[in-house]
């Protein structure tokens, strides 16, 4: 099974090469046949490619340890669901992860859209082809998961080796969010091949009107909300199972995927400008290609360790590649672009600093720049080594000093933007859109300070969340208040039908309220309190307004851990407040210890205990009070729904009109 | 003024004032990121300065009994002796014989004051089957 899925590697390699060239010389010659001759080249190698992901899978269920994968991240005692998780579990087999997806999507692309877009198709299908080669390419030359175990005897002789028993997956990924949180990033980072492919194309063939935007959109938006979705996961993960009682560590990994969602989100706002005005046709194309190089800079950071460990870039083989590709594809684009520079003028200027384009173009740079902040940051150990000798990191703390700036700059214009027209603003617009809004903050603002709060930017911050809060509320109620007197309709009728009737704009005042809610989750970070706690059973500590008593010790064993879990009775301010049972675990494969957080959530706070260890005598107990928290997963949940109507509704209004063609 | 140049303006503002934040927050918390040879090699050069020293846990060194974890960290050639003082939990892939990176400061007993420990990353987890790999 082993040979097969190496076997399917090479011919989907193969086909790639060929559907690459079929569509490039089918396109330049105009001729019809080779491009579908290319195109059917294409679907097989992705066919082929989804295969060789199978044939692992098959491996894995198997148990077959004789494949080194297999047995280093799975064993025979492994629940089904982690022998599946566990492909990508290690780095060969998340690589060939990321060639399964990749293939399944460039195969959805080929088949939604061949019949649609004639005159780009032979360009995406080249641009999703060389995607998927060179990904197809490392996976069968640099890290291949179907490699076998041999045993080399002293003289020099090789044998195949197969092991009784495999190693298990690392225990902290035996997790549900671990589960799914790999593959959703992974369609986070090379979903946005597609939105590229079709700009790439679209700059080729000289695409007028806005039928290519209305796709490139589409596929973003998608993207984007998986890829939101697959950080979610990651801050969950680690919040639950870490268990060093935050969710965002500014790790390289975390910002690696952080970077292409602030670029994205900045397209998402500045297609909108496009549509609209016919203006940053340029700028839009720049931050498409940055999107997708980001994505791949995600798996290059996270798979070179170029960033995590000292001296990592002259190990690893992998890294020089994507470099190499990265700069091609960097290169590529940059060079069509200058050369279609006239068929991308803009058709406007900017009128006027009070208007909707220049609130979009200050979001623009308030992302892009944030991006950048978080880029500097992260490679920076490695820029400075390269220059001087020297890595030196940078801490969270830099990360926090510009980024929550920024991140109130955007709560601003999440405010402004949507209430401001296009082109330009009267004074008397103005006052009208803002009165009851900047009233609303004005009196939370007063509000907080007499409740007693200094702190700066919480103060800045929750202020600007009631602002906009006003903002997404009076649109709302205005919208349906203009539906009940026209159509004499009750409010609840009203409202749903104003959203359903444009969900594209009522979506994303949704998905602004999931961000509003996160940034009262985040405000909650600044009152963060936590206290070491040396208990023996029977003694009692303090955290905030918690007294936390270990009633109890136990020790035991499971199918694949032996535990030691604290009880522990709560009281808040007197009155009992639940037991928490913080874990412990060894793990008997390699003697891995995980940890199981006791977490009392409440949406004023979160009480959050970890069983640390014993010292001396005494069992040690981290208590962290983390308020506001719960809002950051509402919030979270909000953003989801809201992406998901607006894109529902696109479905329904946009297919039946193009497909009749 | 045009609008175009007035949003450029603007823009400039912002970017300076976000650069201003990053220098200063460069400042706050950088750290020289080193092996434990090239500290031993080039002790006085690094006096005083906010380090991130990386090597393995030796073997056995984890002394837990203290109010303040103490353990010895090794690269191939030398060793120094960290002792523990920061709030954070201890990641659990920290253990005897695992990559760890610790950040702070020497103390002037020459111990090294770590305030944050990292120990290797979960999503790199590869075990030894290696050298008996083709």
């Amino acid at each position: 099974m082993a040979d097969f899925g190496n076997f399917c590697l090479l011919l989907a390699l193969c086909l790639s090469l060929y559907a690459l060239i079929a569509s490039l010389t089918g396109a330049s010659l105009n001729r019809r046949r080779i491009v579908s001759s290319g195109e059917r080249a294409a679907l097989a190698a992705s066919a082929a490619a989804v295969l060789a992901f199978g044939a692992l899978l098959y491996l894995m269920l198997a148990d077959d340890f004789a494949t080194s994968h297999v047995a280093n991240n799975s064993s025979r005692s492994l629940p089904l669901l982690y022998k599946i998780s566990a492909i990508w579990g290690g780095h060969d087999g998340s690589m060939l992860l990321w060639v399964f997806f990749t293939a399944l999507l460039s195969g959805l692309v080929i088949v939604q859209n061949r019949r649609r877009y004639r005159d780009m198709m032979p360009w995406v299908v080249a641009v999703l082809m060389v995607n998927l080669a060179f990904f197809l390419a490392l996976n069968l030359f640099l890290s291949n998961p179907f490699d076998q175990l041999v045993r080399i005897s002293p003289d020099g002789a090789t044998a195949p080796f197969v092991p009784a028993d495999g190693r298990g997956l690392n225990p902290l990924l035996q997790y549900w969010a671990m589960v799914i949180h790999p593959p959703i990033l992974y369609v986070g980072f090379i979903g946005f091949v597609v939105p590229f492919a079709f700009a790439v194309a679209a700059l080729v063939t000289r695409q007028q009107g806005s039928a290519w935007v209305r796709i490139v959109r589409r596929w973003t938006l998608g993207v984007w909300l998986l890829l939101g979705v697959g950080i979610i996961l990651g801050g969950k993960w680690a919040y639950v199972v870490l268990g060093w009682g935050g969710y965002w560590g500014w790790d390289p990994v975390e910002n690696a995927s952080l970077m292409p969602w602030l670029v994205s989100t900045a397209f998402l706002h500045s297609i909108v400008v496009q549509e609209r005005r016919g203006m940053l046709k340029v700028w839009n194309v720049i931050l498409v290609l940055l999107t997708y190089l980001l994505g791949i800079f995600g798996t290059f950071l996270t798979r070179s360790g170029i960033v995590n460990s000292v001296h990592a870039f002259a190990d690893s083989n992998l890294g020089r590649f994507f470099v190499y590709y990265m700069a091609f594809v960097l290169a590529g684009t940059l060079l069509l672009l200058a050369d279609r520079q006239p068929y991308l003028r803009s058709e406007r200027r900017l009128d006027s600093m009070l208007s909707r384009e220049s609130a979009f173009l200050f979001n623009n740079l308030v992302l892009v720049a944030a991006c950048f902040a978080v880029f500097w940051g992260t490679m920076f150990p490695a820029l400075s080594e390269w220059i001087r000798g020297t890595q030196i990191s940078v801490g969270p703390l830099f990360f926090d000093k510009i980024n929550v700036p920024i991140g109130l700059l955007l709560l601003l214009l999440t405010g402004i933007g949507p209430l401001i027209a296009w082109h330009r603003t009267s004074a008397a617009a103005l006052k009208k859109a803002f009165f009851r809004p900047a009233a609303f903050g004005l009196l939370a603002l007063a509000g907080l300070l007499i409740g007693g709060l200094r702190n700066f930017y919480v103060t800045v911050c929750l202020t600007l969340c009631a602002f906009v809060l006003a903002t997404i509320v009076q649109e709302f109620a205005e919208g349906a208040l203009v539906r009940m007197r026209q159509h004499g309709e009750r409010f609840p009728a009203a409202l749903g039908r104003l959203v359903l009737g444009n969900t594209r704009r009522y979506g994303g005042y949704i998905v602004h309220l999931g961000v509003v809610l996160m940034f009262v989750g985040f405000a909650g970070n600044a009152f963060n309190r936590e206290a070491t706690l040396h208990l023996k059973t029977g003694e009692t500590g303090r955290v905030g307004d918690y007294a936390l008593t270990l009633a109890d010790f136990r020790q035991g064993r499971e199918a694949l851990y032996e535990y030691g879990r604290a009880v522990i009775e709560v009281t808040r301010n007197g009155r009992p407040a639940g037991t928490l049972t913080p874990e412990k675990r060894i793990f008997d494969s390699g003697g891995q210890t995980t940890t199981t957080v006791g977490l009392r959530s409440t949406p004023k706070e979160d009480l959050y205990v970890v069983f640390t260890g014993i010292t001396g005598d005494a069992f040690e107990i981290k208590a962290h009070v983390n308020p506001l928290v719960f809002w950051l997963w509402l919030g979270s949940g909000i953003l989801v729904l809201g992406t998901l109507l607006t894109l529902w509704n696109w479905k329904r209004s946009n297919r039946p009109r193009e497909a009749v063609r | 003024m045009g609008a175009g140049k007035k949003f450029w303006v603007g823009g400039l503002i912002i970017v300076a004032a976000l650069g201003w934040l990053g220098f200063v927050g460069f400042q706050e918390s950088k750290a020289y990121y080193i092996t434990v040879d090239e500290f031993s090699s080039l002790r006085g050069e690094y006096a005083g300065k906010r380090l991130k020293l990386a090597g393995d846990v030796v073997e056995g060194s984890i002394d837990r009994s203290r109010p303040q974890m103490e353990f010895v960290i090794s690269s191939p050639r030398s060793s120094i002796r960290v002792r523990y003082t920061g709030a954070d939990i201890i990641p659990d892939t920290f253990t005897d014989g695992s990559k760890a990176l610790v950040e702070g400061t020497v103390a002037p007993d020459g111990v090294f004051e770590a305030r944050r420990i990292e120990a290797k990353c979960a999503s790199k987890y590869e075990a030894e089957y290696d050298e008996r790999t083709s």
